[in-house]
């Protein structure tokens, strides 16, 4: 699996890219500022693209700018976006083209080797991972909302733990029920977001997109 | 006399020379027309409340009048004189403007009514419907008693067997002596009288702009006043930040060292026991690395919810709109967001409005009772606004207790902000900021 690095700061590049290596990926490019980014993600047309959200020459998010341009010439692109800091606004504008293969997770979450590198595989095939501090704050405000209100509390959570980007048997795992009884609740979670029928994946982009468009 | 400021002199074109100055001629005319009515309303008022009272009635509201026009004479001048105009009236004490009931209007209209100022105005009333009707007319006809020259020179056949008026100036047009007709006679001295417009006409309004500002601008001694004031509110606000500042800075100072600082602490002891027993007892050294992970991770929090609380992320990345935006979506009420603002205002702009927000959004959240709570940001005439409007049930004000409105007053202060609440009993609430401000594209860099 080819991967696009960005990160300016040179020991957390270095680390990363040792980590990625080291789990049989391949960093075909790391680089530290915002243009040369965009050029290696458009060159390179990688598996997936590891990105820091702030980076040289403005240090604002020329890296989330970056990725969001990468993905508007090369549809689809995955990318997942590492950050300080998790805002639920980034993450609807990373989700906003409905397309998959969007990461958005804190810094930190690097500190958990596989997990994180399996959050980087699972964008690679499309899915989402987004940070579970995103859905904290989701969840700790109720769902008052529209059109989550319709949503029971038990299918709130399966939402959450969809946007973070689990499996069904991850998420049966998790809540401790069956993998039907979970298949069970996001049908019934598609119905009332009144998703159209398509393929699973793209299915539970839309939901999650929801889910932060609340 | 008072000063005044002129603006830069626009380029006058032959269009508003020859049309748009008599048109404004004409329209100050009706000004000092108006001003003649409403002295004598002033006037009525004021000899209405020895006879049977209803006079207490009336003055608020002609004096409102009065002020409205002088305001209005004001802008005037500034727009169509270039002679900029201070308002100088006293500034209105706060409980005052909230003061309800008979004795609160009483008392509104005693405060009124001791500002010199008032009586200037009323004074300039008087005065402008001569002199700023005769400066006006003027402007207003100069141009159009030229033009009407030549309609007599050619015209007066007609128009003097209809009964009109033969004389124009000195030129009897109908009686021509031995010309028979002198009617062309008329014609050098109608060009005069339109060239001789077309000069004066623009200078003639502002002239009128001038007097207005004799009696509408403050006296030196209001000037003085008004200074004395800014001196001691510049005082009181600079304090108030100074204040802001040092405890913002103790509290950032205790935060560090009861979290980050003494997680690291936490971090190197079990590193350091680590190494020491990572021979001997390798599962015990995994566990304490395993702590000193969870550690990091728990400081890496720690300073994440104090740099939010220093300077925003997305403020620093996106600017003020994104930044409230941001908010909006963290509240948990539905919150609404409308955004007109340049790319980037002052930075310390930036930041004080947006705390500001946070702070009136967790109001709203904590004491409002709110459903839906609409925030909007816009920047004209170099002022930032900000309203915040909430469904809640109303009843806020800066004086109540714990309410946090009294406190972001004291913090926009500091940029000379103003703020306005307007929150009858059973709501809604209405919040408004105003703060002074530049925009700037300028970007904040940091890494």
């Amino acid at each position: 699996m080819r991967v696009v690095l960005g990160e300016d700061l040179y020991l957390l590049r270095e680390g990363l890219a040792r980590l990625l290596t080291a789990h049989g990926l391949e960093v075909v490019a790391a680089v530290g500022d915002g243009p040369a980014l965009l050029d290696a993600m458009i060159e390179h047309k990688p598996d997936v693209a590891v990105v820091d959200v702030r980076m040289p020459p403005t240090f604002t998010d020329e890296g989330l700018r970056a990725a969001l341009d990468a993905r508007s010439r090369i549809p689809g692109l995955p990318v997942l976006v590492l950050s300080q800091y998790v805002e639920q606004l980034y993450a609807r504008e990373l989700l906003a083209d409905g397309a998959g293969g969007i990461g958005y997770l804190l810094k930190d979450r690097v500190f958990d080797a596989a997990q994180f590198v399996d959050a980087v595989r699972r964008v690679a095939a499309g899915g989402t991972a987004m940070d579970p501090e995103v859905i904290a704050k989701l969840l700790a405000h109720g769902s008052a909302r529209e059109p989550l209100g319709t949503l029971t509390p038990r299918e709130l959570e399966v939402l959450g733990l969809m946007a973070e980007g689990r499996s069904n048997a991850a998420i049966a795992a998790t809540l401790v029920v069956t993998e039907r009884a979970v298949a069970k609740h996001t049908s019934n979670i598609f119905a009332k977001l009144d998703l159209p029928p398509s393929d699973d994946d793209n299915r539970r982009v839309l939901a999650v997109l929801a889910y932060l468009n609340r | 006399m008072s000063e005044y400021a002129v603006g830069p002199r626009r380029r006058t074109t032959l269009m508003a020379r020859l049309v748009i100055a008599p048109l404004r001629g004409w329209a100050l005319i009706g000004f000092g027309i108006w001003n003649a009515v409403l002295w004598s309303l002033v006037l009525t008022s004021v000899s209405l409340i020895s006879s049977m009272g209803i006079g207490l009635l009336l003055l608020p509201v002609t004096l409102a009048m009065l002020r409205g026009t002088a305001n209005a004479a004001r802008r005037l001048a500034k727009a169509w004189g270039g002679v900029e105009i201070e308002e100088p009236y006293r500034p209105q004490a706060p409980e005052l403007a909230e003061a309800t009931g008979f004795v609160g209007r009483l008392r509104r209209l005693l405060a009124q009514v001791s500002d010199p100022q008032t009586w200037r105005d009323f004074a300039w009333a008087i005065l402008d419907s001569v002199v700023g009707v005769t400066i006006a007319s003027f402007a207003a006809s100069m141009v159009i008693y030229g033009v009407y020259g030549f309609v007599l020179g050619i015209l007066w056949p007609t128009l003097t067997s209809a009964g009109m008026n033969d004389w124009y100036t000195f030129v009897h047009v109908s009686k021509s002596g031995a010309l028979t007709n002198l009617g062309w006679a008329t014609f050098p001295i109608g060009a005069a009288f339109i060239v001789g417009g077309a000069y004066a006409g623009p200078a003639l309004i502002r002239l009128h702009a001038r007097w207005t500002a004799v009696l509408l601008g403050p006296t030196p001694k209001a000037r003085e006043a008004a200074l004395n004031r800014r001196v001691a509110r510049l005082t009181e606000t600079r304090a108030d930040a100074v204040d802001t500042q040092a405890a913002e800075l103790r509290r950032i100072e205790r935060d560090l060292h009861d979290g980050a600082q003494a997680r690291l602490v936490a971090m190197g002891m079990n590193l350091g026991a680590a190494e020491a027993l990572i021979d001997r007892h390798p599962e015990a050294a995994k566990a304490l690395m395993a702590e000193a992970r969870e550690a990091s991770a728990k400081a890496l929090t720690e300073l994440r919810e104090l740099v939010r609380g220093i300077h925003p992320p997305v403020l620093a990345d996106r600017g003020l709109g994104d930044a409230v935006r941001a908010l909006a979506l963290d509240s948990p009420l539905r919150a609404d967001v409308t955004v007109d603002l340049p790319e980037r205002l002052e930075p310390a702009v930036e930041s004080a409005a947006y705390f500001a927000v946070s702070e009136l959004l967790t109001n709203v959240a904590k004491h409002a009772h709110a459903t839906e709570v609409r925030i909007d940001l816009w920047h004209r005439d170099g002022r930032l606004r900000v309203t915040c409007t909430d469904d809640g049930r109303g009843g806020a004000s800066t004086q109540s207790a714990g309410s946090g409105l009294a406190g972001i007053e004291r913090r926009i202060g500091t940029f000379d902000g103003v703020m306005a609440v307007r929150s009858p009993a059973g709501g809604p609430t209405e919040v408004t900021l105003e703060i002074p401000c530049a925009s700037s594209s300028a970007k904040t860099s940091t890494s």
